[in-house]
């Protein structure tokens, strides 16, 4: 084990924010290197401050140093200053525990959450000394694997990435660091018998044990041996009452996003909105129990020194027997007087304001709610079953507690959206301000603005996304319908939403246009001063690629899709169904209270929903289109200790943003 | 107000070694962090958002190293300092570390208004080719001294504004090299890392008054040579390898003190009112 300190340390002097790569955070591990250990440098392809709270990684790193055969260490993607000075001085990435070269680590493992991280990821690849080409790599170079949301498509990095995690990854870390420890003990000669090993271990894909073939103008992959499954199965621990992680969060030294403390209270969501891949690949929904939930938020407080904890899930309104958790909480916390506790993604409704109110006795500045669509009308085709009175209720009791600002998330460029739905954004923000003017002057609502992207495993996959003209057009609209009222309007770039659209649905030949967009320096695309359309629509008229077969082109049923060997437990013909009741506008009630519609991920998986309380939260009935507030009898299994379990973390920055109070 | 009649605490704390990346805001997070992994009995302010009672002197640039930062912090009850420089030293990152601490009076003016100069090492070592006699830089720290005005530009807010640095220079010289292990105010009692301190080179000892305003050593460092090398910058010529605060001072009717040595009361007399 080298360290690089000595080298590194001089550049520091030179570059922004030096911080970000000395490590010595509260509950960082150094570990020692030695050769019966598999080593695991876990990335994330984005800057220190971005990556660092992802609560995936934080897990890994956890249980991956717990275990005797195993050791993990972290790394980010370097400042563009930094990696001006490395490249100068031919050093290479290092990991912040130790400072030690990445490519002396048997696994480089990234972190997959926005595709617009993937050039970043071959930059790494690269910056460690590594062939950015899997079929280019030697035996001494390590293995590149990957994990997170975006795996659920791994073709547009099959080229660049060994081995590729799908789905929970407590587990399979594990047996995935037993499979390279074993074959490091025979002495780690041949590659490929790593590769044909891993490919076996259920939830992990390798593309380099699979024939690609046409179809047509689809690509088809067979798999080259018996024992390589056609389909890859995501992982799901079924409870995660039985990983209580992390239990040493880190506390980073510089600010970063979601700087507190992150207690997950549940994984998956039934609520079924149509656009959204989280929702539908973290199925069923795993609730911590209430107890644990408890005692991780106590001992991680006394632990961190943090004075502010988050009670992380896709919906934490939706945790069971929440109004007894946060009063439970709040008044634990009080004693030690200061501590705030906030919800992210709130559901819109006034029962939400009225925990978010007693969770936030001071500041409340800011507070936001995603209805997603402008009228009812959308709001059913995507299954976001809010109700305009729901939203002013929310609305009304959110300034009458005292909030005075509201953030409202919207989508643009949704299936079947006219002008009209659109429009209806504006309508609501306007509605919400002058809601807010009855309390008082300094009300305000922001409505912000997303470009739909479809996702792969999604009712909305066979939905060709609007183009960046139209995308704009709509933008356009709402600047116009809100100009010179007092809500505000903000936009994501539809440029880059049209690149996002490339990666997330490409197949295996998108990799040659990442790997062009990297060579020419485009890295740090989520980063809009960084962004280039032109880098990628060069590119991919080189690879003679048509964005628009992509992108904005509807899929056909049927149709071979390049994620047809990935399963996230949903039956094809439910998202099909799905996607035609979408067409029709009719929504889908939340499976967790109502019966089961048969989506074919508990019962491929033996798996149930395990909720802590029978009682469904009141409100909970929203969108379930029966009045379930009063609680009552309803089909799901208590969570026992030791029954079933879990996903990974959700799309980290957006849940961020939802719980800002 | 309520604090002011509890137990304000004054501490010295250390930053050596690489945490000295961090910047100042972080430095004040990972204090008012370990004061709560300790459950040190912290007063709050009134108010919708309560914050903890604590304040720091003089910011210290990113970069730097110190053995001589203040903080005064209120407490509601009396604690053992002993306990409470162990206690905060074992939660602080590595190379930071709490070295004295002693109770003060509630109406001690604080350490921002009451500071009025610091002390500096700094460590310069000859990169490149450009090695020089280190008698240009004797003769250039005897002309700095004999000068009426050393007007520079510096940047302020963003802005580039032209300040005569002359009256802020309180002392100036070649110091013996290595810095010292003993601070005026004694030794250290946490965690310095001394892992970067280079011997080839130049060590000066700089003291800088910090009022009305305070000045950076690298702009002093600056003047050494204003020709096209600017030696103090990267690449070839003298370079900064480290920079040390060594002390901060209190200059009050005549006298020098230390801030542990300014409006403090003996444990004896806390609470009696
Ligand atoms: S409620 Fe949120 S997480 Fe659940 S499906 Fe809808 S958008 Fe996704």
């Amino acid at each position: 084990m080298n360290t690089l300190w000595p080298r590194i340390e001089p550049l520091l002097d030179r570059v922004e924010k030096p911080a970000r790569y000395i490590g010595m955070e509260r509950g960082m591990r150094r570990p020692q290197h030695d050769a019966e250990r598999v080593s695991w440098l876990l990335m994330y392809p984005d800057t220190y401050e971005v990556g660092q709270p992802n609560q995936g990684l934080q897990i890994l790193y956890e249980i991956l140093n717990e275990r005797p055969d195993a050791l993990a260490e972290r790394t980010f993607a370097p400042w563009i200053d930094l990696e001006g000075e490395l490249r100068a001085h031919d050093l290479p990435l290092f990991s912040l525990e130790n400072h030690v070269a990445a490519s002396e680590f048997d696994v480089l493992a990234f972190n997959l959450a926005a595709e617009l991280t993937y050039t970043n990821v071959l930059n790494c690849i690269d910056l460690a000394g590594v062939p950015v080409r899997a079929a280019e790599r030697g035996p001494r170079d390590p293995l590149v694997m990957a994990g997170g949301h975006c795996t659920y498509n791994p073709e547009p990095m099959a080229d660049f990435v060994d081995a590729f995690a799908i789905g929970d990854g407590e587990e399979l870390a594990g047996e995935i660091t037993e499979v390279i420890g074993a074959w490091k003990a025979r002495g780690a000669r041949h590659r490929e018998a790593v590769l044909h090993e891993l490919a076996t271990v259920p939830g992990v894909y390798v593309p380099s044990m699979y024939e690609v073939s046409h179809e047509g103008p689809f690509q088809v992959l067979t798999p080259r041996f018996a024992d390589v499954p056609a389909m890859v199965d995501k992982r799901t621990v079924a409870d995660l009452g039985d990983w209580p992680y992390p239990k040493n969060q880190l506390v980073p030294l510089v600010e970063v996003v979601h700087d507190r403390l992150n207690v997950e209270i549940f994984r998956g969501c039934t609520r079924g909105c149509r656009f959204c891949q989280a929702g539908m690949i973290t199925r069923p929904v795993r609730e911590r129990p209430a107890d644990q939930v408890r005692t991780m938020v106590e001992e991680g407080l006394s632990r961190t020194g943090y004075d502010d904890v988050s009670l992380t899930s896709l919906s934490s309104a939706d945790f069971s027997g929440v109004d007894g958790l946060v009063a439970d909480l709040v008044n634990e916390q009080s004693g030690c007087g200061n501590v705030s506790l906030s919800l992210p993604s709130l559901r819109v409704d006034a029962f939400t304001v009225g925990i978010a109110s007693e969770i936030q006795k001071v500041r409340r500045t800011g507070l936001t709610f995603a209805p997603e669509a402008g009228t009812w009308r959308m709001r059913q085709v995507i299954n976001k079953l809010i109700t305009e009175e729901d939203l002013y209720a929310a609305a009304d009791a959110a300034f009458a507690a005292g909030w005075r600002r509201l953030k409202l998330y919207f989508l643009t460029g949704l299936p079947t959206e006219m002008d009209e739905d659109t429009l209806g954004i504006a309508e609501l923000a306007k509605n919400v301000v002058e809601i807010g003017r009855g309390y008082t002057k300094k009300a305000s609502c922001t409505a912000s603005l997303g470009g739909f992207v479809p996702k792969p495993h999604t009712p909305f996959q066979w939905f060709g996304q609007n183009s960046v003209e139209e995308m704009a057009r709509k933008i356009g609209l709402l600047r116009t319908a809100l100009r010179a009222t007092r809500a505000d309007l903000r936009w994501h770039d539809p440029e880059a939403s049209f690149v996002e659209g490339i990666a997330s649905r490409g197949d295996r030949r998108v990799g040659a246009v990442i790997e062009r967009v990297w060579r020419r320096g485009g890295v740090f695309q989520e980063w809009s001063e960084h962004f280039r359309l032109d880098l990628w629509l060069e590119a991919m008229a080189e690879a003679g690629l048509d964005p628009d077969w992509y992108v904005t082109r509807h899929r056909e049923e049927g149709e071979p899709l390049p994620w047809d060997h990935v399963s996230a437990g949903l039956h094809s013909d439910f998202l099909w169904l799905d996607w035609k009741a979408a067409l029709a506008e009719h929504g889908l009630p939340d499976c967790r209270w109502t019966p089961c519609y048969d989506c074919g991920v508990c019962t491929d998986y033996a798996l149930e929903h395990v909720v802590a309380s029978a009682t469904p939260p009141a409100g909970g009935s929203q969108g379930t289109g029966q009045d379930l507030a009063r609680g009552g009898a309803v089909p799901v299994v208590i969570s026992t200790p030791g029954a079933f379990g879990r996903l990974s973390a959700p799309d980290a920055r957006r849940t961020a943003e939802s719980s800002e109070g | 107000m309520k604090g002011d009649r509890g137990f304000p605490v004054r501490l010295r704390f250390t930053k050596r070694g690489r945490v000295r990346f961090i910047s100042h805001r972080d430095v004040a997070r990972a204090l008012e962090r370990a004061f709560r992994v300790e459950g040190l009995p912290l007063a709050f302010t009134e108010g919708f958002a309560p914050r903890p009672k604590v304040s720091f002197g003089l910011a210290l640039p990113t970069g730097y190293e110190s053995d001589a930062e203040y903080l005064d912090a209120g407490l509601t009850e009396e604690v053992d300092l002993d306990d409470l420089i162990t206690g905060v030293s074992a939660s602080l990152p590595e190379g930071m570390g709490v070295a004295d601490a002693v109770f003060l009076e509630p109406r001690a003016a604080s350490l921002q208004r009451a500071v009025t100069s610091v002390s500096y090492v700094v460590q310069a070592v000859w990169s490149g080719d450009d090695a020089r006699d280190p008698s240009d830089v004797e003769a250039w720290i005897q002309n700095t001294l004999r000068a009426d005005a050393l007007p520079v530009v510096v940047q302020r807010k963003g802005t580039e504004v032209i300040e005569d640095l002359r009256p802020a220079i309180l002392h100036l010289s070649i110091g013996s090299t290595g810095v010292p292990d003993e601070t005026p105010e004694g030794p250290v009692r946490e965690g310095p890392i001394p892992e970067r301190h280079v011997t080839e080179g130049v060590t000066l000892q700089l003291e800088v008054s910090t009022q009305p305003k305070s000045i950076r050593p690298t702009e002093v460092l600056g003047t050494l040579d204003a020709g096209p090398e600017r030696p103090f910058r990267a690449g070839n010529g003298l370079r900064v390898a480290t920079i040390v605060r060594t002390a901060q001072w209190i200059e009050r009717d005549g006298s020098r003190l230390c801030p542990l040595e300014a409006d403090t009361r003996q444990r004896a007399e806390v609470g009696a009112r």
